[in-house]
């Protein structure tokens, strides 16, 4: 029986802007009445550290996603889609930023980053759906690299039960206001893409 | 419609309910902040520490509704002796810290559990198991059971709240301080919160003197001890009653859990369709009366809680007493008693209690190709700089103790040997010289650190004579816990300029011989004055100064960054600093956009190939 409407799993690195999508989701279903939950990392993991991001929506248990438990992984880098795998549900679906950001292991010569066909075929092996995209790039194309994270949003909004107006309503009330247009273009973009 | 269309009636119901209510998506110290306004608190301070820093963080931003004084207390046993100062003059006061603060501040605890509070005193103290920010995994309801101090232990950021509030009085009925314990899962977690409104916070108030219950001479604190041991029975007969200790009798096998664990037992019920009865807890001292009903109805029980076997002990004595038939499951080969719970293994122990089958923890599936991505000092740190030079000059069979805060991700660099806890740097020297090592030493602390824990430390080398350095990394904030000031930084926790206090002058009344201040960035500089500092023949401290990048890239102070040319010979020396801001690629560094500009590889370089780019 399931314990949730919807289970999220939110990777990145520290500063990528994970908190902030899990912020807007929240948001947007606390105004459509629907119960929600999270647990995020503070702390050690952020000094350019992996960071996970849990957020369940109408649930009303623990904010932790089990092992094996999510509808949706997001990830806003590709290794971090990776590390966090084991999150996903047989049925779920990834939505994965193909941009790379080094870890210091690997720019000082200790490991390697493994390709990007390396990154997606075990995750394509073990879930439903990958959909993989240069959010960079989009974000470029609405105006700023910083609104990656939007985009990703974007990506994700067809696969939450939220609707799309109570999103962007939810994040007009955490992008400045100076920044709105090219985040709700970003969102746009990223919404397209998995159309 | 949704990938997993599904809408139960429960959430429908829920849905209805919560309509009529303004609620708001909060992180559980928000939702602790809140609640200390809605129970008109007039004080609050706390040291910063993860998970706990947000509670004081939210409340000095809330620029309207903020308690007439928030501060950032120069450590935790300072900040629960201000709180109780406020409570016994008749102000709600609340202290905030984590697990291990509590320790520092376990002087105050013990004995304020004798004397009592004016208004309600509230001790807010934040577990971390799993140690996901901390040295150790030390339960605080120990604590509490250890002082006589009641404690409650919220499942999640609505219940936080609630029971700050409910502390408040349960603090004055019972002349107790009481405590809060969170832990990270409910600190930092996230939850839709209803939102009331703050309460007032009354008017004047006065110290009244009151001897017998204010000074803890022997002939005091005899009867005081006799009333506090004696007010447990009370305090267990308000709390059986409490909405957080919650008993549902219906099948014959049953679940007790603490805190988080009810929430992940409640779920593997309903995933396994059982129906157990469950008492779930949240208030100590525990309920003996609703467990001793458990106990009759059930002939098996499992006991589930994070860390310590608190409550499973007390059901364990109550079953002797009540039902000496049951079977009581937990610790023993079922939950652990270290690390922290998740719903997995809350739910596979349920299953194997019951007969069930488990569910299979998934392993990652390409764990080995994964690149480790551990936390590291940022690009252009000043702490990288000072433990190059550090190192430079007292070499490798030098000993380094370190403490605690974001230098200890250091510890790569070869100059941290040592953390245990806040301050213990400087004394751990002093002790290892005293133990008879005779290689240099040359300990390293954050100025935060230094103000809170390490200045004893310094006084206490002094006036034993320790042939130690002690380097203080001073940054200028509390970086590791999101940048608080301190009383070096010349700015109060709400904002105001205050005394900005001199290290330098600090170090020399504490009796250090020679006191030298030195910028990181200018690596000459540094060695020279850790070469003095290490021929010294007595007590030397050096201070490394330079504003932490994260703060001065917020301020907009950016420097222009640096590039590798041509020169470059592939050597690694830069690699090996590893700041980064520098890659290698194809057998040459790079200096990639991470750049904050510090320039101090490019004082390391042998082939002086790296440079500022030129405008």
């Amino acid at each position: 029986m399931r314990t949730s409407v919807c289970d999220l799993v939110i990777v990145g690195v520290g500063g990528q802007g994970v908190i902030m999508i899990s912020d807007v989701i929240g948001r947007a279903a606390v105004m459509a009445g629907i119960p929600v939950c999270g647990a995020e990392t503070h702390g050690m993991a952020q000094r350019g550290g992996s960071v996970i991001n849990h957020t369940r929506i109408g649930c009303r248990f623990s904010p932790m996603v089990a092992s094996g438990g999510a509808d949706v992984l997001l990830a806003l880098e590709p290794v971090e889609a990776l590390r966090f795998a084991h999150f996903l549900s047989p049925k779920g679906v990834v939505l994965v930023n193909t941009r790379p950001v080094l870890p210091s292991t690997v720019t000082c010569g200790q490991a390697e980053y493994p390709p990007l066909q390396d990154i997606l075929a075990p995750l394509k092996a073990r879930c439903n759906k990958v959909i993989a995209m240069d959010a960079i790039a989009l974000a470029e194309r609405a105006g700023t690299a910083q609104a990656m994270n939007v985009v990703m949003l974007g990506a994700l909004a067809g696969y939450i039960p939220l609707s799309e107006e109570l999103i962007l309503q939810s994040l007009s009330l955490v992008v400045p206001q100076r920044f709105l247009e090219a985040n709700k273009k970003a969102f746009a973009l990223g919404k397209a893409e998995v159309e | 419609m949704y990938p997993n269309g599904y809408q139960s009636e429960e959430a429908i119901i829920l849905i209805l309910k919560r309509w009529l209510f303004v609620r708001e998506y909060l992180l559980g110290n928000a939702a602790i902040a809140r609640g200390l306004l809605e129970a008109g608190v007039g004080l609050v301070a706390g040291y910063p520490g993860t998970p706990s820093s947000e509670i004081i963080e939210t409340l000095v931003n809330l620029k309207g509704e903020r308690p007439p004084h928030v501060e950032w207390s120069v450590n935790e046993k300072v900040a629960l002796e201000v709180a109780a100062g406020a409570s016994w003059t008749g102000r709600r006061a609340a202290a905030t810290m984590k697990h291990v603060g509590l320790n520092v501040a376990a002087d105050p605890f013990m004995t304020l559990a004798y004397l009592g509070v004016g208004a309600g005193l509230v001790v807010i103290c934040a577990d971390d198991p799993y140690c996901h920010s901390s040295q150790n995994e030390q339960d605080s309801r120990r604590y509490a059971q250890f002082a006589g101090i009641p404690c409650l232990d919220p499942k999640n950021p609505e219940e936080a709240k609630e029971m700050a509030v409910f502390a408040f009085e349960l603090s004055e009925k019972f002349n107790i301080p009481v405590m809060l314990r969170p832990t990270t899962r409910v600190s930092h977690a996230r939850e839709d919160v209803e939102i009331g409104a703050a309460a007032a916070r009354g008017g004047q108030c006065r110290f009244i003197k009151n001897p017998a219950r204010r000074v803890a001479l022997p002939i005091h604190a005899r009867p005081l001890h006799s009333e506090l041991l004696a007010k447990q029975a009370a305090i267990e007969e308000a709390l059986e009653s409490a909405p957080w200790n919650r008993l549902a009798l219906h099948g014959n096998v049953g679940i007790i859990a603490s805190g988080i664990a009810g929430l992940y037992a409640e779920e593997a019920a309903l995933e396994l369709d059982e129906d157990l009865s469950f008492l779930c807890i949240g208030a100590y001292p525990l309920p003996t009366k609703l467990i001793s009903r458990m106990l009759e109805h059930v002939s098996r029980v499992m006991v589930i809680e994070e860390l310590e076997p608190v409550v499973e002990e007390q059901v364990q004595m109550l079953a002797r007493k009540v039902n000496p038939n049951v079977e009581i499951l937990g610790k023993a080969g079922f939950i652990p008693r270290d690390g922290e719970l998740d719903y997995l293994q809350v739910r596979n122990a349920i299953a194997r209690m019951l007969g069930k089958a488990e569910r299979e923890t998934l392993q990652n599936p390409a764990v080995s190709i994964l690149p480790p991505r551990p936390p590291s000092l940022c690009a252009g740190c000043s702490h990288r700089a000072t433990y190059y030079a550090m190192r430079k000059v007292f070499g490798k069979n030098a000993i380094y103790p370190s403490d605690i805060g974001c230098y200890t991700m250091a510890v790569g660099m070869g100059t941290v040997d040592t953390c245990l806890c806040m301050g213990s740097s400087i004394t751990l020297a002093s002790g290892i010289r005293f133990g008879g090592e005779n290689e240099g030493i040359c300990c390293s602390l954050g100025d935060s650190t230094f103000l809170h824990g390490g200045m004893t430390g310094l006084l206490n080398a002094a006036y034993n004579k320790a042939r130690i350095t002690v380097t203080i990394l001073d940054n200028s904030t509390t970086a590791m816990t999101g940048h608080q000031p301190n009383p070096g930084t010349g700015m109060t926790a709400t904002g105001e300029a205050t005394v900005q206090v001199s290290i330098e002058a600090l170090a020399k009344a504490l009796g250090a011989g020679l006191v030298e201040t030195v910028d990181p960035y200018h690596l000459d500089d540094t060695l020279e004055s850790f070469q003095r500092a290490k021929d010294y023949p007595g007590l030397s401290v050096i201070i490394a100064r330079q504003p932490c990048v994260i703060k001065a890239r917020r301020s907009n102070a950016r420097s222009k960054p640096f590039q590798v040319g041509e020169e470059c010979k592939g050597c690694k020396i830069c690699i090996d600093f590893g700041c980064p801001a520098i890659e290698f690629e194809n057998d040459k560094a790079r200096i990639n956009a991470l750049c904050s500009g510090c320039g101090v590889c490019a004082a390391i370089c042998p082939a002086s190939a790296i440079s500022e780019v030129a405008k």
